[in-house]
Order: structure tokens, then sequence, then C-alpha cells
């Protein structure tokens, strides 16, 4: 039970989901996938690559309506979502700041956002277009949008893919930071093993499709203890208990 | 850090000494005037070799147009033409976006539809033109409708496209922060589709305002296509072509002062070579 106050987790339970073909092929993405994450925690979503992870993340989304069963987003005060996608997806026509002011509600546009800018390093490009940011700083740019509007919840699609690993590792780190500033609850669909154990609270580990949840990993270890060494040590226990997965 | 700043994304680059941009935008409108003047020598030159009352030299007809322009018809009469273009582009771009748009969006909708836009575009204009007058009655209403029938269909397909073409991540992004109406169509929708405006515009102006002529010479009684068809009866081919070169001046000036202008404010956005 939560305490009174607290706003309900994210609690998913999807019987199954299926996508047609072309040829009329019916295929199943999902079958049986439930879990819930906590109020407050950071959670990821882990799975072979094609499993349905970013499927899962459509449907939380309300991107997609085709599926039966159910979820149950937080219900908080701001009872917001934010989204960071695969791909930056920000309007080439608008500057970073309108872009990131654009996703408020209305009567917040004009909030102050210097210290949102500020820790991702964005405050000189606030007056840019989408076309004169490299990945990375677009990236930071989709990541101020999701951070500005405070969501209840917070979904990240693979934020960090196709990213050379120096400018990934420095966006994961910006990504904590702003995280430790503003903390919301978060999912966040991932193949990458030790970005999940470097983020993460607690790992959903799914199975190849028709994805179910073949168990949970707790990450024990203070965020501030993942060093290489002891990221060696998580995956090395973390294979131990899941053998076949990723 | 400096790897992900990419300084190659052109922006010191973009500065250029000022006295070469000068030149760079000088050049092209220099090469306009020498072009046109080559073209008034060789009217001028071959009016003089074959002497006639149907060819008259621009020197006739620039007197043609001073006089009208002093006696006032040709200030009334082109904005008489004038406001029937603005008035017929408004009506198409308005109804030719918003079908053009639906039919892009609504896949049965545009299966159903599509015969009808093959025949209304095959439609030639002088028909809608008749029917309209013989419809409607000989009025201005008339007029301005029959010549915006002619734009829509082009306006649909143009725009249909441009609505086929609409990326569905902004959309998405849109619903996942719940962008209210109004947003999303001032900065969804619509920066999305400006291209195709801009394309159906262009080509629509030049469209209406040959059309506007042939509605003026067949039913009104006022307006640059009025006034040719009455120098045609007596044969004042000088009158004719003062006329036509005004107006002609008038469109060129409002898409080198307006069109271009407003066009390179709304794509500021996009990324400039060095």
């Amino acid at each position: 039970m939560q305490p009174a106050g607290v706003a309900a987790p994210l609690k998913v339970d999807i019987a199954e989901k299926t996508f047609r073909s072309a040829e009329g092929v019916t295929i199943v993405a999902l079958r049986g996938l439930s879990f819930e994450v906590r109020q407050g925690e950071f959670a990821c979503l882990l799975g072979p690559s094609g499993c349905g992870k970013t499927t899962t993340l459509r449907i939380l989304l309300g991107l997609d309506r085709q599926f039966s069963g159910s979820y149950q987003l937080p219900e908080d005060g701001s009872n917001r979502v934010a989204a960071v996608f695969q791909e930056p997806v920000l309007l080439p026509w608008r500057t970073v700041e309108q872009n990131v002011r654009l996703a408020l509600a209305p009567r917040l546009r004009d909030r102050d956002l210097d210290w949102l800018f500020d820790i991702l390093g964005l405050s000189a490009m606030r007056a840019l277009y989408p076309s004169e940011l490299s990945l990375g700083l677009a990236r930071r740019a989709a990541l101020a949008r999701a951070f500005a509007t405070e969501p209840a919840i917070l979904f990240l699609d693979e934020p960090f893919t196709s990213l050379d690993e120096r400018t990934a590792d420095k966006l994961r780190q910006l990504l904590m930071r702003v995280w430790a500033a503003r903390p919301t609850t978060a999912l966040m669909v991932t193949h990458n093993l030790r970005e999940a154990l470097l983020l993460a609270d607690r790992i959903v580990v799914l199975s190849p499709r028709p994805a179910h949840v073949l168990g949970i990993f707790d990450v024990g270890l203070p965020r501030h203890l993942r060093e290489a060494a002891w990221l060696d040590q998580l995956v090395s226990e973390f294979h131990q208990r899941f053998r076949d997965a990723v | 850090m400096t790897a992900e700043f990419g300084s190659e994304n052109g922006l010191p680059a973009r500065r250029r000494p000022r006295t070469a941009r000068w030149i760079g935008a000088a050049l092209p409108a220099a090469t306009a005037m020498a072009s046109l003047l080559a073209l008034g020598l060789l009217w001028s030159l071959a009016a003089g070799i074959w002497p006639s009352r149907a060819f008259p030299p621009p020197l006739a007809v620039w007197q043609v147009l001073l006089k009208e322009a002093a006696s006032g018809d040709l200030c009334f009469h082109l904005a008489m033409t004038l406001w029937r273009v603005a008035a017929a582009y408004v009506v198409a771009m308005i109804v030719g976006s918003v079908i053009g748009v639906l039919l892009g969006m609504h896949r049965r909708a545009d299966f159903f539809f599509n015969p009808w836009l093959v025949l209304f575009l095959n439609l030639p204009a002088l028909v809608v033109i008749v029917l309209a007058y013989i419809w409607f009655g000989l009025t201005e209403a008339a007029a301005i409708g029959a010549v915006a029938i002619n734009k829509i269909p082009n306006v649909v397909v143009t725009m249909r496209e441009g609505a086929r073409a609409l990326e569905p991540r902004f959309a998405e992004m849109a619903t996942v922060y719940r962008l209210g109406p109004i947003d999303q169509v001032r900065h969804i929708l619509v920066p999305q589709l400006q291209p195709y405006f801009a394309a159906a515009s262009r080509s629509g102006i030049a469209l209406i305002w040959k059309i506007v002529l042939v509605v003026e010479l067949l039913g009104r009684s006022s307006g640059v296509g009025f006034q040719i068809y009455l120098y045609f009866q007596i044969f004042d081919v000088a009158a004719i072509l003062a006329y036509t070169l005004a107006f002609v001046a008038i469109m060129l000036s409002i898409e080198l002062l307006l069109v271009q202008p407003l066009e390179r404010h709304a794509t500021r956005w996009r990324r400039r070579s060095a």
C-alpha cells in the first residue's frame, strides 16, 4: 500500500499486442507483460533488440491504443507525461528555448528555466535552431524539454543511441545530474546492459519476442559508487541471474 | 565536449566580408536589369526595322502609359484587377488548402473525391467562367468565384502532397506534451505545410491574374482585361501593351517586395550554406 498523498506507481498489465503485416501475417509483439515502477524510482526496461520495448513505451505514451490489457499512470499534481524519443524530435523552425517552452502548459510558458539550461550546458544555445546543433546537443535539448514540464512520469526511449561513447557517457552524467535536481518517476528503455546498470534503481528484464518479464534486477549499489570496477561486478552478477538475457 | 559543439556547423563561416556579401546581393539584380534592357533594345530595334501600327516601339508604349496614368484610368483599372486577383487568391488558397489537407490526411475521402479533382483540373477555365456568368449573373461574386474555382484544384493537389508528407513524429510529440489545437496548427501543421503553401501561392498568383483578365473581358466593365478588350476593338496595340506591362510590373514588385521577404522570414531556421 502506498501512503496517502503519494502518487500511485506506474502499473503495466498488457495481455497482448499484435501487429498485422502488409501480407496479413500476425506478429505477437507482447504477451502477458506486467510490471510496476515505484514512486520516484528510475527503472529500466532491458531487452534484446526488437523484443517490443519501444512498442511498450508507445502504448504507455498513449500513441498506440490497439492492444488488450491495461496500464495505470501516476496521478500526482502535474498529471503530465514527458518523453525523450530515440530521435530528439525538435521542431526545426523553433529555437531550442522555444522548443522547450512549447511543451509547457500555456500558463507556465514564462517560468524560469535558467537552472535547467545551466545544468544541461545549453545556456549559450537557447537561441539556436536545431539544425545548428550537433546530435548530442539536440538530445540535451530534448532532455531539457522533458524535465521542464516537471512530469509525473518520464519515459526515455534509448535516448543515447547513435552517439559516440564519450558523448553518450557525458549525456548519461547530465541526465543523472538533472534527475537528481528534480527527481521524478522514470522508465527508460534500453538494450545496453551497462547503461541500465549505471542509471537504474531497478531493471525490468524482458524476454525476446513476444516480450514478457523474465525477472527484476535490483541495483543495490548507490549511484556514486558505480565505477568501472563495480560495474563489471554488477554485469557478472546480472549474467549469473539471467543467463540468456541480452 | 568540443567534439559535440560542432563548429563546422557554419556559425563562424557565415560571417563573410561585408563588401563580398553586398556584391553577391547586387549581382543578380544587375544581371536582371541588363537582361531587361537588352530585351527593350531588341524590341526597339525590331520595331525600327518593321514599322507598323501593330508593333509599336517601346517609346510609343511608354507615352501611352504616361497618358493613361495622367488621366487616372490606368490606376483605376489596375486597382480593379488587383482587387479581383487578391480576392480570388485568398478564396482559392483558403478553400484549396483546407480541402487539400483533409484529403491528404484521410485516404478514404481521397479515394472518393479524386475523380472529382481530376474532372475539375481538366475543366477549361473558359467553361467555368461562362457557366458562372450564366448561373450567377454578370456579378463581381461570379467573376471572383469563377477564378477561384479554376485555381482551387491546383491548390488542393499541392496541399494534399504536403499533408501526405507530414512528419508523424511531430504529431506524436504534440500528443505526448498535450499541445492545444491552436498550438498544433500554428507550430506543427503550418510550418510543415509552408513550402507547399508557398509553391501553390507562387503558381497561383501567376495563373489567377491571367484568368482574371479573361473574366474581365467576358463580363466586367472595368479592369485591365476590359481595357485590353476595348483597345483590341480599335486595334490600339500600344495601349494593350501599356496595360499589360503595367500590370506585369505590379505583379513583379509584389513578388520582390512582399512574397520573397515573407518567404525569407518563414524559412529563416533553415541552415544557410556559407
